[in-house]
């Protein structure tokens, strides 16, 4: 497929939903006693909940629904009184009691929304509804052997399932939603994000409807979407294969398709003919879940800010750009390290130019690296103080951050074994500018009679003298006097 | 007084040794079991290791409310590391891996379980034929059935293979076969007693209750298994009350009891239980009852109901049985959806199969609202009926059942005669209250008669209290064919 998406959009416009599936880190699972964990060997985190076995009975677990409510109420949603857990049946290796405990047609959590920057401007798209469910196990197949083996350590893991409004009309879009609601899940510290590992999963229904049409057109379901750049690719592919579907004078056939990364294009997997009937009815082992309005308030009021607020927050309180502030609001962390070195220089600019320019430089994963991060927040503060007072200019902080990460050691310290500060006292600099013009007369002359670009290579050649520790506000004053008289 | 309490009262006063008692006591297990078939396996040898230990520290044995008495499980009910079957071909060779909270708690209070009772296939069926290892006989006459499901601990009781026996009732599984084997069973209000650990039938239906000679021994039982289990979140935190001492001071004086019109409709019961409850009546008067009419207009639709919500959640319970984890699994099968549909085909019998299918229709895309949903509205309305009922009466009275005990193989193949024979029972589980099967007298054949009185949720006291004092004014002598 070589055709373009604006090939596609200038006939249609595309409807998108995003259901979003979150594993909630719990420290027991959704239904049960064992250890919510990644990565133990197989079998070996599981209770007899998890593997279904005879008059086991789930019970549901109260650090999941807490950590269920707080995420809706940051997406703005309308936690229900009363909600139920329903059965869904079918027949799978992975699923031991062949059926998996979800919120059904009385989910938790109905409509919200979550708010974003796309290119600088405000979009909020649309939820229509959150619900809980457990997680099932993993089928590993070992074809070489001629065999495959189950592993319920995932089994009864606690999920959230996120739907949105068919309210994203560009791959962009999606991603950016995508990340939004990631952020969202971080910034509450309830949901590890990590599409790869597969603890935060997205399929995406996609549609195309021609420009000015009210109705929707058949969606598609894409599954197995695992990055970013997979869901961007996978919708922008199914774009443009409906497209070619309906220019072709064919309909869209409402299905499932996999988007397969390595293929770079998507397959189908079933057709709505062919879909389960998951036979749904309400789990008779657990009773109806009732939220108290007071329990939901105390939650509510208890909300950290979430990235939107602390976004326009930065914008507003620091005098940021919408850009500006959305990389500094990236992580909580990052967002925190930003807000105490601002605090404390006094000078916002100067701390988000360093942080992004420097710092972000030499952080790989803005959520974790700043818990054992050197300089931190004090240590940079320290540094930026002595650009502030003038014992440093820019150009020697940055080489005396580059000593900070490698020593551990404080600004003040590497400044003074090391010499680093700054000349600012004018009798040396005008020994170097006297020292400079007396080297260079054809420069000198060439700058006389009206070559004023050569102001730049004495301001260099003095700095080269000063082995870069010139001030260089003063520098250049100082060299400017002495050049015009 | 029952065997129970008797034999707790040998124990502790040590006029019986426990080790003396368990060595004469398994060879007539043994000799009778051979029999009735009522337990799929003895556990001499656990139960005379323990009946050492008591004889051991004498002094344990006062301590404990059911210190070295031999109790039977159902075969639906886990044991820790003994086998569970639900009288299933698919789970043979299956061992729980931890106790149900009610064994636990049993063991805990000093009980020895010698048997795991012998029951329909998962708990489904009404005379205890539908098992792949063998009906259970009525040690009242050879040649009839026990009941069902409960059958083998009914069995166990009534031929003395154990003071007292747990069952589970879905839908009248302990109380039918009380009645058919002359034993009183309970049937406690859904969310009394812990479900963790026993097999699943029908989730919102499903009860464990006692089954013993009389309703204190079934009230001793009771007193160590009832109370919320974090286990089991329909387990309800509601207080246990004293069961034991309300068995033994209980009056039927100014108790009023109601007799649901539904229940004694011409032509419903037998004549001769007909004939004998009206004599029941008689002794509840004299005892100072006051008797009334009631009503519990939707009993008609209680079979309908009971048959939809059953086996819809029977269908789901029952999917975990697929050959992959434990249990069963076909040696030949060509591909994963062939290992699980040959594993059930060949696992499960004819009932469970049938149930299953009835189920699965029953929740299918396009038929819940006319069924599943319809049953669950009616269900609600029978709830409303007989809470309505108890604000104008204390208890009700009732049969337990159409007939007394029927022949092996009368109606096992007639499976809409078989369901009907729950058609006193099953309303009681679709509206969550507990009830009571007793014995009331013999039919001319010398078979036990069952009544049953039905009492508001969480009256156990009562309704435990209200058997016992009947069973005072009109004691029940079991004639046994053995």
């Amino acid at each position: 497929m070589s055709m373009s998406l604006e090939t596609v959009l200038k006939t249609y416009e595309p409807v998108m939903g995003l259901e979003v599936h979150a594993q909630l880190k719990t420290k027991t699972k959704i239904m049960s006693g064992a250890t919510n964990i990644f990565g133990e060997a197989p079998n070996t985190a599981v209770s007899t909940i998890d593997t279904g076995m005879p008059g086991a009975l789930p019970v549901l677990n109260r650090e999941a629904v807490t950590m269920a409510v707080k995420t809706a109420l940051a997406l703005e949603c309308e936690i229900q009184p009363v909600s139920v857990f329903s059965r869904k049946h079918y027949f799978y290796p992975d699923l031991p009691k062949g059926y998996q405990i979800s919120q059904y047609d009385r989910p938790y959590a109905l409509n919200g929304g979550v708010t974003f920057y796309l290119n600088g401007e405000k979009r909020r798209i649309g939820l229509i509804r959150i619900h809980m469910e457990e997680d099932a196990g993993k089928n590993l197949h070992f074809d070489d052997r001629g065999i495959s083996l189950v592993d319920l350590n995932r089994s009864s893991v606690p999920l959230i399932e996120i739907v949105s409004q068919p309210d994203l009309r560009s791959p962009d879009e999606a991603v950016a939603y995508l990340k939004a609601l990631r952020l969202v899940l971080r910034y509450l510290d309830v949901c590890e994000g990590n599409l790869e590992e597969g603890n935060f999963r997205c399929d995406a229904n996609v549609s195309l409807r021609r420009h000015g049409a009210s109705k929707f057109g058949t969606r598609v379901e894409l599954k197995n979407i695992n990055s970013f750049r997979n869901l961007e690719r996978a919708v922008t592919f199914e774009m443009i294969r409906q497209y070619q579907v309906l220019e072709s004078g064919g309909s869209v056939v409402q299905e499932t398709r996999l988007w397969d990364a390595s293929q770079n294009q998507s397959h189908s997997m079933r057709s709505k003919e062919e879909a389960a009937d998951y036979r749904y009815m309400p789990e008779p082992d657990l009773l109806p879940l009732q939220l108290s309005n007071q329990t939901v308030s105390k939650m509510k009021a208890d909300l950290p800010e979430r990235p939107i607020e602390k976004m326009e927050r930065f914008i507003k309180d620091y005098h940021r750009t919408p850009y500006d502030a959305e990389v500094l609001t990236a992580s909580k962390a990052l967002a925190d390290y930003y807000e105490d070195v601002a605090k404390a220089t006094g000078d916002d600019q100067l701390s988000s130019t360093f942080i992004q320019t420097n710092v972000l430089a030499k952080i790989a994963n803005v959520e974790t690296d700043f818990a054992t991060f050197y300089p931190d927040s004090k240590a940079l503060i320290d540094l930026l103080k002595l650009i502030q007072g003038g014992t440093l200019s820019l150009n020697l902080a940055k080489e005396v951050f580059e000593h900070m990460l490698e020593s551990k050691q404080s600004a003040e310290k590497i400044v003074s074994e090391k010499g680093l500060s700054q000349v600012s006292d004018d009798k040396a600099l005008l020994a170097a500018i006297e020292e400079v013009i007396q080297g260079n007369p054809r420069q000198l002359a060439e700058l006389k009679s009206g070559k004023d670009k050569l102001f730049g290579f004495f301001m260099g050649q003095c700095q080269k003298a000063l082995k870069g520790k010139g001030h260089p506000a003063r520098l250049k004053e100082l060299l400017e006097q002495k050049l015009k008289s | 007084m029952g065997r129970l309490a008797t034999l707790k009262e040998g124990f502790r006063s040590g006029k019986i040794g426990v080790t003396e008692y368990y060595k004469d006591f398994f060879s007539r297990v043994r000799v009778r079991n051979e029999k009735l078939n009522a337990l799929l396996e003895i556990f001499e040898k656990d139960a005379l290791e323990r009946a050492v230990k008591f004889d051991q520290s004498k002094s344990t044995l006062g301590n404990l409310p059911l210190g070295a008495l031999p109790i039977a499980i159902k075969d639906m009910i886990s044991i820790r590391g003994q086998e569970l079957n639900a009288s299933s071909k698919i789970l043979k060779g299956y061992r729980a891996p931890r106790s149900a909270t009610v064994t636990e708690r049993l063991e805990k209070d000093g009980a020895i379980f010698v048997g795991r009772a012998n029951c329909d296939e998962f708990a489904m069926g009404s005379s205890n034929e539908n098992t792949s290892f063998g009906p259970v006989k009525n040690p009242c006459a050879l040649d009839r059935t026990a009941g069902g499901s409960s059958g083998g601990s009914a069995a166990a009781v009534a031929a003395e293979l154990c003071v007292g026996a747990l069952g589970t009732d879905t839908g009248g599984s302990i109380r039918l076969p009380a009645a058919f084997c002359g034993i009183t069973g309970l049937k406690p209000t859904y969310g009394r007693v812990s479900r963790s650990g026993a097999i699943a039938f029908a989730s919102s239906l499903d009860q464990i209750g006692p089954m013993a000679d009389d309703a204190l021994d079934c009230a001793h039982i009771l007193q160590s298994i009832a109370g919320r289990d974090p286990r089991d979140a329909t387990s309800m935190p509601v207080k246990t009350e004293n069961y034991i001492e309300a068995c033994k001071s209980f009056s039927l004086k100014g108790v009023k009891i109601g007799l649901p019109k539904e229940y004694f409709q011409k032509g419903g019961v037998d004549p001769e239980i007909e004939k004998n409850l009206q004599s029941n009546l008689k002794v509840l008067e004299k005892e100072g009852a006051i008797i009334r009419e009631a009503s519990i207009p939707h009993t008609p639709y209680g079979i309908a109901v009971y048959y939809l919500v059953a086996t819809a959640e029977a269908a789901s319970n029952l999917a975990r049985y697929d050959g992959i984890r434990y249990g069963k699994r076909v040696e030949q099968f060509k591909s994963l959806k062939d290992l699980i549909m040959q594993t059930r085909s060949e696992g499960f019998g004819s009932e469970v199969k049938r149930r299953i299918m009835l189920g699965t229709f029953a929740l299918s895309s396009g038929y819940y609202d006319a069924y599943y949903s319809k049953a669950q509205f009616v269900r609600s309305k029978l709830q409303s009926e007989f809470l309505n009922a108890f604000k104008e009466v204390d208890l009700l009275f009732t049969p337990v059942a159409p007939s007394t005990a029927f022949k092996i193989g009368e109606k096992v193949n007639d499976p809409l005669q078989m369901y009907l024979s729950d058609i006193y029972t099953v309303s009681i589980n679709l509206a969550g209250v507990p009830a009571i099967a007793f014995p009331v007298g013999h039919d001319s054949q010398n078979l036990p008669i069952g009544g049953q009185f039905i009492a508001p949720p969480f009256a156990e006291a009562k309704l435990l209290g209200a058997a016992a004092a009947f069973e005072r004014a009109q004691p029940f002598q079991r004639r046994l064919a053995l």
